[in-house]
Parts: C-alpha cells; structure tokens; sequence
C-alpha cells in the first residue's frame, strides 16, 4: 500500500506539471485574444469559468468548515487534519480567484469594486465577503503553522529558507506563546465560521436573488450552495488526508471518520436537490421547469444522470453505507467521485440556468454564435481550466512536501 | 396590508396606472414605487396630474411627505454624502449612486409604444441600429422576434421589435458591483459607463429581456486586417474606436434610446432626424417613441387610446416599452 501511495505522489506531480504546463496555452489565449475565443454568448452568459469559481470556493468554505471542528469545537479525531484542511482552503480559495479573474472582461479593473462600491449588489457583497474571508484564513492558518516555522527554521531541513522567511522576524517558540496563538486561532476560527458560510452562502444568494433566471431564484439555493460546499470540502479532505505525507498509514481512522461525514452530509445534500425538483415539477409553472427540464433531458443530459447522480451520487453512497465504508480505499474513491459529481452539479446550476432564451424567439432572431442558448465550453476555456487545476495539484504537491508536520506526528 | 400614503385607507389589490407616476415624478419624487395610494387617491393624482400637465405644479401638499418617499437609493446616498470625508471610497460611492442633487424633478420619461400589427418583420431596426450605434456581430440593441402561434399555424407570426425596456425599475441596476450602469435621474435613460464595467455580466444575467450584450472584441469580416473601415461608434457622444483591450471590448453594451442624439438640454428632434434610429426607420411605422411624462406626446396617447401589455409585468420591472397587440 505504501508503494502505491508513492507511486500516486510521482504521477500527481507529473500530471499536475503537465496540465500546468497545457493551461499556459490557455493563459496565453486569454491574454492575447481576451474573450474572442470562449464560447460563452449573450443568453448563455457564464461559462465554464463561473462554474469552475463556486466549485473551488464551494470547496475552500467546506474544507475550513471542516477545520472548524478542531479548531472551534476541538473535535480530537480531526485533529491531525486541521492544518491541511486550512492548507486545502487557501490553495482552493486561489485557485477560485484565478478562474472568476479570467472571466472579467477587463481584468485590471478589479479593484472597481472597492473604490465605486455599490452595497445593493450581491456580487460586491460576495467579494468583500471574499477578501475578509482569505485575510482570515491566511491568518489562521499562519498562527496554526508559526511555532512549526520557528521550531524547524534552524534544523536546515527542507524548506528552512522558506520556513524562517514565513516565520516574518518572530521566533519564540516558547509554551506561552503557543497557548497565545491558540487562543488567536480560537477566536479567528470562530469569526471564520459564520465568515464562510455567509460567504458561500453569499456565492448561492448572488444566483438566487436573480429572479430573472427562475432556475436559480429559489430560497434553498443559498443553503444548497453551503451544504454542497460542506459535502465538496469534506470529500477532498478525505482523498487529501489519504496521499497527503503519512497518508492512509496514519490517517486511517481519520478518513474512515470523514467517510461517514461525508455520507450523512450528501444525504441532506440530496434531499434539498430532491425537495427543488419535486417542487418545481409539481407547481409545473414553465419557467421554473424549463432549466431543470435541460438538466435532466438536455442535450447534457449525461453530466446530470451519470456524472451528478450515478457516479457523484449513487455509487459513492453505496461505498460509504456498505461494508466497505471500512476500507479507507473505498472510502477514497467514493470521495473522490462525490468531489467530482459536485464539480457537475456545478455545471448545472450555471448553465442550464442561463441556457433559456428570456425573450421566445430570441436565439433566432440573430444567426451568431454570440446569441444562441447553446453553450458548449470551447478550447481555451478548456486549457486554461486545466492550467488552474494543474496549478492546484503542484501546490498541494509543494504543501505535501513542505507543510510542517504536527509534533504529535513526528514522534 | 398596505396602507394609502395619503388617506390612509387599506389597500387590496393594486392596479398599475401610468398617470399617477407620471403625477409623482412630476411633483418630483425621485423614486415613485415606495409610494401607496388607494384606488380613489389614484385617481385624483391623475386627474391633477392631467390637469396640470408638464408645469411643475406640485400635488405634493396632499401627497406624502418626502420622508415617507425617500427610496432607499436615496438613503443610501444621504449616508454617502455624511461619510465623504471619510475619504476616496466614499468620494466613489456618492459619484457612484450619481445623484448630485437627489431632489431634482425627472424632465421626461421616454419610452416606447410598439405596435406588433405595422410590424412587417422586415427588420430595418436592426439594420437601423448597426448603422447608427457601429456595434459589433452578436451585439443587436434591437432585435425582431418572429413567433408563430403554436395552436394556429396558419394565421400570420407576430413580430415583434425589441429594444432595451429601459425600466423604472431596471433589476440589472441593482446588481452591478461596481455600479457601472444606472438610470439617469433627467430622463430615465439606462447606460453603462464602459470606464467603470469590469466585464462580469452579471447584468446580463439580472435583465429578464436579454437587452444587454458583451462585446467579445469581434469584427464583421470588413473591419479586419489592415486598412479595415473601422468607424467610431458615436455612443453617448464618446466616439471610441474599438480596439482589443479598450473600452466597449470586453464591456457590456445596451441600447441607449440614441441619446447621442439628443441636444445639450436633453432634448430629442424629430423634424431635425435627430430620434432613436430604429423608431425613424421603421417602414411600418410600429415603433412609436416618445415622453410618456408628456401628456400630449405620441405614446401618451396611444396608451390612453388602447390597450397596451408590458412584457413579463409579474418580474415588477415595469417598463417604459408597451406593446399594443
């Protein structure tokens, strides 16, 4: 098993350089030609970018809500994975950056959104949220980590350079100091919590509160976007704890405790998806009916039937409740599958919730590309998607080799 | 339930009447949807409001009083205007809501009337609008949809013109981070500062009309290579020449009733051709345009006449293009 781990770590690095190395063509594309070549148009207005945004920061709140419990609740279980699910976190919630950055039409302009704030608008709720959530979370994770850089700086291990570099000048070590930072990270963690949930929560509101596309404008959207964020987050922990340094050797009542997590949570997560459709079915009212009616028997329809729900559902389901919920493999591979049916559900929420023309006989009242409720990712928005994930797989490679064990794991 | 804000009677179910905003903005409340009136009060708004006709005289004395009316916009800003000191984010935030002087009266409200029955789908609108606004492939401020009617193929379609609605309660306002587009407090016209949009579309998402367009940076075949005819747009007198990277590429655009058109005091010209160029060119003469807040006007009329529908009234963005059937 150990070897096996090993081998996972070199390919991870491989493909994680590989498709770092493929996303520069799309960096490079987006850079040179804007958004001449993604495929996103006029009805079908966010893409593959926006879905690939709420994924990652679905991820990231669900990782820290995680985290949450051994540094808010000090749950002693979860303990060895507090660091890496902070860790997890920050990497995820940059990656989201990347992919919303690329989407704006005029990159530069950004920083708009602090200097002409306009406070009714959802979206500059969402990115103030965005920004006190990453200070937050980089603090935290900073004061968790900060006696490991003091303590492993003169070693001259690995990493020392770094080490004494992200200590920034301090250097006691000393047992006040840690039960000080102990208490700052209680106190941050605890202003954290409702900081990520109003933030996620924040990412669904920005959808729901669209009462002109019926498809996202429901009540439930906002918990949904928390829930599936907790089901996301809480899976990645476990496939992450299994490769992450000691892996399943020493994590493996750790997964196995996440794996059951993760069940009872995707249960809830199904019965909220399940309550929207029945509702909007029954009530039958066109509008509501007409995104989910493209989810279930749209032209992509596969991602909804094997991607969301027999393999990012059912199967996972069936290896977390069934006897091999005791095995941290199957435990592994069903969370994996539940991150990847999230990245799907994902796709479904944005586009087939732009993909109705608002106006009937609008896609044919011009014969462009730009006005048509079929949307289908294009190459560039492709390559540089990978460009981000491979970027993520390189850092959780850098965080594998460089973020300081606990003490209790060194020994 | 809602009380009238002037007799202070229960109020059931609203009916919509164009007069009694129409008295409001006149009287010069800013934001009219924050006012209540019962049925009987409405109709005495809009008799004073006929009676009164574009003068300035106020109904206001019975009306209610500013505070009650103050919108949360208003709010908004007044609390902006108390924290300028506090420094350049204030600075942005009070020029961002726009409102130099809050209390300003609306001078018009322009809006169209289009009539489905002269629309012959020939689509000169469109052509129109290319012509007049140099916008790029898959950005049409106007478009003509043709439907058919699904239960009696064989009556003829229904075309209908579509332009921006430019609402009086515009939701694509509200959403804008950056509050890039709003509606301008002279004459209700919305538009986008394309210096400040940052591309996020999330506008697009918040129209229920599909009236907004992001300029992806492509040309007609005619405009590229060397040499190419690359006229400038004369949108909102700014007369840019779309270049990769600059502002309108990567913005989105909308429709501006051409108000590129209009004078230095706001006003259009008919007789001079100086009017939004789908409503000149219409062959069928379908696209009425004009000032709803003048009683006198074309659309004013044609309203009172007949029988007009809003398209989508129940997402409660009311706007100021009426459909005659």
């Amino acid at each position: 098993m150990e070897v096996f781990a090993e081998r996972i770590k070199s390919a991870f690095w491989l493909v994680g350089g590989l498709m770092f190395a493929i996303g520069l063509l799309g960096w490079y594309d987006r850079f040179a030609h804007g958004h001449a070549h993604a495929a996103y148009g006029n009805i079908v207005v966010w893409g593959l970018w926006v879905s690939v945004y709420i994924f990652f920061i679905g991820l990231s709140a669900g990782a820290f809500l995680v985290s949450s419990l051994v540094y808010v609740f000090a749950v002693k279980r979860f303990e060895p994975i507090g660091r890496l699910a902070l860790f997890t976190a920050l990497v995820t919630l940059l990656l989201a950056l990347l992919s919303i950055i690329v989407d704006l039409g005029h990159m530069g302009r950004a920083w708009h959104v602090v200097v002409y704030a306009n406070f009714n608008s959802p979206m500059a709720w969402m990115l103030y949220l965005y920004a006190f959530y990453s200070i937050i979370l980089a603090l935290e994770l900073w004061f968790v980590l900060r006696t490991d850089f003091v303590r492993l700086e003169p070693t001259g291990g690995p990493g020392a350079r770094l080490y004494r570099l992200l200590a920034l000048g301090s250097s006691d070590a000393s047992e006040v100091r840690i039960a000080a930072d102990r208490r700052i990270v209680k106190v941050l963690a605890s202003i954290g919590v409702p900081t990520a949930i109003m933030f996620h929560g924040g990412v669904g509101a920005l959808f729901a509160t669209v009462a002109s596309r019926p498809h996202w404008h429901s009540g439930l959207y906002p918990i949904l976007f928390v829930l599936s964020a907790l089901v996301s987050g809480g899976a990645l922990l476990a496939v992450v704890a299994a490769v992450f340094q000691d892996g399943v050797r020493r994590h493996r009542e750790l997964i196995l405790d996440l794996g059951r997590l993760v069940l009872a949570l995707t249960a809830l997560d199904v019965l909220f998806q399940v309550s929207e459709f029945l509702i909007a079915f029954r009530g039958g009212i066109p509008g509501h009916t007409a995104g989910l009616l493209l989810v279930i028997n749209g032209p992509f329809k596969e991602v909804f039937w094997i991607g969301q729900v027999l393999l990012g559902t059912l199967v996972p389901l069936a290896l977390l409740a069934l006897p091999t919920r005791k095995n941290p493999w199957a435990v592994v591979v069903a969370c994996g599958l539940i991150v990847l049916g999230v990245f799907a559900m994902r796709l479904n929420i944005v586009i087939p919730g732009l993909a109705v023309e608002e106006i009937r006989g609008l896609a044919a009242t011009v014969s462009t590309p730009r006005i048509t409720a079929h949307y289908v990712p294009s190459a560039a928005e492709w390559l540089l998607t990978i460009g981000i994930g491979g970027l993520g797989m390189l850092l959780f490679g850098l965080g594998e080799r460089l973020l300081p064990r606990t003490q209790a794991e060194e020994n | 339930m809602a009380t009238c804000s002037r007799c202070a009677s229960p109020i059931g179910t609203e009916t919509y009447l164009l007069e009694v905003e129409n008295a409001l903005l006149r009287a010069g409340f800013t934001d009219v949807h924050h006012v209540r009136l019962c049925e009987v009060c409405k109709r005495e708004a809009a008799n004073q409001g006929q009676a009164t006709g574009a003068t300035a005289s106020p109904p206001s004395a019975e009306l209610p009083t500013t505070a009650m009316a103050v919108s949360r916009r208003d709010f908004v800003t007044r609390l902006a205007g108390v924290a300028s000191v506090a420094g350049a984010v204030a600075v942005g935030l009070s020029a961002a809501t726009g409102l130099a002087s809050p209390s300003e009266p609306r001078k018009h409200r322009w809006g169209m009337v289009i009539d489905t029955r002269r629309c012959v789908g020939c689509q000169a609108c469109m052509v129109a609008c290319k012509a007049e606004n140099k916008t790029p492939p898959g950005v049409n401020y106007v478009v003509v949809t043709n439907n058919m009617l699904g239960e009696r193929p064989e009556d003829k379609p229904v075309f209908s013109a579509k332009p921006c609605f430019h609402c009086e309660k515009p939701p694509c306002v509200d959403v804008c981070p950056v509050s890039a587009t709003f509606k301008r407090k002279q004459d209700g016209i919305v538009v986008i500062d394309y210096d400040r949009c940052i591309g996020c579309r999330y506008c697009q998402t918040a129209c229920p009309y599909g009236a907004r367009y992001f300029d992806f940076g492509e040309d007609y075949p005619a405009q590229t290579g060397d040499g190419a005819y690359r006229p400038p747009s004369p949108e909102y007198n700014q007369f840019r020449v779309r270049e990769h990277g600059a502002s309108p590429v990567g913005n989105v655009r909308k429709c501006t009733f051409c108000l590129h058109l209009q004078d230095e005091n706001g006003e259009y010209d008919r007789a001079a051709g100086r009017w939004p160029a789908c409503a000149k060119t219409c062959t069928g003469h379908a696209i009425r345009f004009g000032d709803f807040l003048d009683l006198d006007s074309e659309v004013s009329r044609l309203i009172r006449q007949h029988q007009t529908v809003r398209v989508k009234e129940e997402f409660g963005a009311e706007p100021n293009v009426l459909y005659l059937l």
